[in-house]
C-alpha cells in the first residue's frame, strides 16, 4: 500500500526548453521565450510557452477582447461607474438581451443593442479560434479531431444564443452575459417548458456529461496505474502494444468483462465528450420550438406518470392575450 | 475460452486480499476472487429486492418503476418491507456490491502489478453515493431524505430537493462542481482528440509523436501539460467534480436550510464596501 503512486513528479530534471516542431513555410514565428514553472512541473510539463499567435489568433483575441470589454463597461455603467460596486455586484450583473417586444429587430444600444453586438463579436472570435485550432493541427500534420470536438461546443453555444432565439422569433430568448443571470436563465427556461429533466435529450446529455467524467476517471487512473510500465506513452503503445497496454486492457477485461484498446479508449472519450453538448443542443433547440412542455410530452409518451392535481388549475396568461 | 492472444501469461495466482487461492480463478473473461462472490451476492439480492418492489408496485413501465425510501415519520428506524424496508435493504446491498467491486479491483490491480488509482477513484463515487443516501439522511434525521430508486423518480427527487433551496444553482459548491464537470468534459475532448489526431493524421502522413502533441497545445494556448500530466489532470478534475457534488448536497439541509441565493448576502454585506 505504501508504493509510489506517481501522483506528482518528485524530481524535475531541467534542460533546454523545447522550441517545438519546425513550422512549415508561410507560418509566422512563435512568440514568447519559454520558461519553467516549478509548480506546473509537479503535475505535468514545467515549460510555459512559446505560443503561436498568427493572424487568426490575433483577430480572435481582438474580437474576444472587444466583447469582454463591452460586457465589462456595460456592467460598470450599471453600477454608476463605481469600481468597488462592480466587484461587489459582479456575480449579479448582466448584459441582457433585448426585451421580447423587439423580436428579432435591432434594438437601441441600451436596450439590448450592446448585447447583440457583443454576441456577434464573441461569435466571430470563437469561430476564428476554431479556424485557428483547425489550421494549427493541419500545419503540424495532425488530424483535426480537436477542432471538431470544439465545433460540438460551438453548436451548443449557437443554439442557446442564436439558432433557438431566431426560431422563437425573439432575441429575448437568448442567454444573458453574466454569472447569476445566466443561471437564472437556465432555471427560467426549465420552469417555463415543464422542467428540463423531462427532456430526453437533456437526460442523454447528462448521461454523456457524467459518462465523460467517469471515463476520464477510469482512463486517467488506468494510465497512472500502468505509468510504471510507460503507459503514458500512448502513441507508442497504440502503434506497438507493450505490457502497459496489455495490463491496462486486462484490468478492465477481468473487472467488467470488456476492454478498450489504447487507441479505442480515446475514441470513447472523444465521442462521450462530443455527444454531451451535441445532444444537449438538440434538446435546447426543441424546447419551445417543437415542444412546449416536456412534462406533458413525457406523460403523453408514457415516460412519467401524470401526478395528481394538488393545486387549482392555472390558466396560461398567454391564452388570455397578455403580452410580455 | 475468452482469452486475448497475450492474456495467458498474465493469468497468475496471487494478489488476493482474502481467501488465499480459494476464489483465485476466472469465469470467462471475469476474474472472480472472494470479492467477486460477495459482489454477485449483493447484486443478486439487491436486484431481487428491486424486482420484488416492482412486482408489488403499480407499474412495470421501466421508466416509472420506483422504490421509495421510508416516509419521514419513520426517522432513522427500520421500516416495514413495503413502506421503505425494501429501499433500506437495497441500499445496504448497493453499498455492499460497490465496496466489493472496489476491493475486487484492488485484487486485480495487485495481480497485474498496477497502481491502485482505479479503485481509489471508484471510492470517490461510492463516497458520493454514501453521502447522498446515508450521511445526509442521518444528519437530517430520516431515511426519507434519501433519493428513490427509479429512473424518473430520482430526477423528480433532484428537482424537488433543489427547489426546496429556491434556486440550487446559487449553491457555491454546486457552482464549483458543475464547473469541474464541464472542465472534465473539455479536458477529455481535448485529450481524446489530441491522441486521435496524432495517430490518425492526414491521409498519407506518418503517425505523429508526443512532441507534435506538445507543440500543438503550446502553439494554441501556450502550454501543454504533457502525456503523463493530462492523465493526472483528468483524474483530479473528475474526482474533484465528484467531491464537490457530494459536498454541495450534504451542506444543503444539514448546514444551510434557506434559499441558496440568500447565502450570498455575506458577500454583499461585507464591511469593506463602504456605506
Amino acid at each position: 500500500m505504501t508504493e509510489y503512486q506517481n501522483l506528482f513528479t518528485m524530481v524535475q530534471p531541467t534542460g533546454p526548453a523545447s522550441a517545438g516542431i519546425a513550422l512549415p513555410k508561410g507560418d509566422s514565428e512563435r512568440i514568447g521565450t519559454p520558461w519553467f514553472w516549478h509548480l506546473a512541473g509537479r503535475l505535468g510539463n514545467a515549460q510555459i510557452g512559446p505560443i503561436y499567435l498568427g493572424g487568426l489568433g490575433l483577430a480572435s483575441l481582438v474580437f474576444g477582447t472587444l466583447a469582454f470589454n463591452i460586457i465589462g463597461f456595460n456592467m460598470l455603467a450599471m453600477v454608476d461607474w463605481n469600481p468597488l460596486q462592480l466587484v461587489r455586484q459582479l456575480f449579479w450583473l448582466a448584459l441582457e438581451p433585448p426585451p421580447p417586444s423587439f423580436g428579432l429587430s435591432i434594438p437601441p444600444l441600451n436596450q439590448g443593442g450592446w448585447w447583440l453586438i457583443t454576441g456577434f463579436l464573441l461569435t466571430i472570435s470563437i469561430l476564428l479560434w476554431w479556424t485557428r485550432i483547425y489550421r494549427r493541427a493541419r500545419q503540424l500534420g495532425l488530424g483535426t479531431h480537436v477542432a471538431w470536438a470544439f465545433a460540438a461546443a460551438i453548436w451548443l453555444f449557437l443554439v442557446c444564443g442564436f439558432f433557438r432565439p431566431v426560431l422563437m422569433g425573439s432575441w429575448s430568448e437568448a442567454v444573458p452575459f453574466g454569472i447569476f443571470p445566466h443561471l437564472d436563465w437556465v432555471s427560467a427556461l426549465s420552469l417555463r417548458y415543464g422542467n428540463l429533466f423531462y427532456n430526453p435529450f437533456h437526460a442523454l446529455s447528462i448521461v454523456f456529461l457524467y459518462g465523460s467524467v467517469l471515463l476520464f476517471a477510469m482512463h486517467g487512473a488506468t494510465i497512472l496505474a500502468v505509468s510504471r510500465y510507460g503507459g503514458e506513452r500512448e502513441i507508442e503503445q497504440i502503434v506497438d502494444r507493450g505490457t502497459a497496454s496489455e495490463r491496462a486492457a486486462l484490468f478492465w477485461r477481468w473487472t467488467m468483462g470488456f476492454n478498450a484498446t489504447m487507441e479505442s479508449v480515446h475514441r470513447w472519450a472523444w465521442w462521450f465528450a462530443v455527444l454531451c453538448p451535441l445532444v444537449g443542443g438538440i434538446g435546447i433547440l426543441l424546447t419551445g420550438t417543437v415542444v412546449d412542455n416536456w412534462y406533458l410530452w413525457s406523460v403523453k409518451h408514457h415516460v412519467v406518470p401524470s401526478y395528481p392535481a394538488v393545486f387549482p388549475v392555472v390558466v396560461d396568461p398567454a391564452l388570455l392575450g397578455v403580452k410580455p | 475460452m475468452a482469452m486475448l492472444s497475450f492474456e495467458r501469461k498474465y493469468r497468475v495466482r496471487g494478489g488476493t486480499l482474502i481467501g488465499g487461492d480459494l476464489f483465485d480463478f476466472w469465469a470467462g473473461p471475469f476474474y472472480v476472487g472472494f470479492f467477486g462472490v460477495t459482489t454477485a451476492f449483493f447484486t443478486l439480492v439487491g436486484t431481487a429486492m428491486i424486482l420484488w418492489g416492482a412486482a408489488s408496485g403499480p407499474t412495470w413501465n421501466l421508466w416509472q418503476i420506483s422504490i421509495a425510501p421510508p416516509d419521514l415519520s419513520y426517522g432513522l428506524r427500520f421500516a416495514p418491507m413495503m413502506q421503505g424496508g425494501l429501499w433500506q435493504i437495497i441500499t445496504v446491498c448497493a453499498l455492499g456490491a460497490f465496496v466489493s467491486w472496489a476491493l475486487r479491483e484492488v485484487e486485480i490491480a495487485r495481480k497485474l502489478g498496477m497502481g491502485l488509482h482505479v479503485p481509489v477513484a471508484f471510492g470517490f463515487a461510492i463516497f458520493a453515493y454514501f453521502t447522498l443516501q446515508v450521511i445526509r439522511p442521518v444528519l437530517m434525521g430520516a431515511w426519507g431524505h434519501a433519493f428513490p430508486y427509479g429512473i424518473y423518480s430520482h430526477l423528480d427527487w433532484v428537482s424537488n430537493v433543489a427547489y426546496q433551496y429556491l434556486h440550487f444553482h446559487y449553491n457555491p459548491a454546486h457552482m464549483i462542481a458543475v464547473t469541474l464537470f464541464f472542465a472534465t468534459v473539455l479536458a477529455l475532448s481535448m485529450h481524446g482528440g489530441l491522441v486521435l489526431s496524432a495517430t490518425n493524421p492526414k491521409k498519407g502522413e506518418v503517425v505523429k509523436t508526443p512532441e507534435h502533441e506538445d507543440t500543438f497545445f503550446r502553439d494554441v494556448i501556450g502550454y501543454s501539460v504533457g502525456t503523463l500530466g493530462i492523465h493526472r489532470l483528468g483524474l483530479f478534475l473528475a474526482l474533484a467534480a465528484v467531491w464537490f457534488a457530494a459536498l454541495c448536497i450534504v451542506i444543503s439541509g444539514p448546514f444551510w436550510t434557506r434559499g441558496w441565493p440568500e447565502w450570498w448576502s455575506w458577500w454583499l454585506n461585507m464591511p469593506i464596501w463602504g456605506h
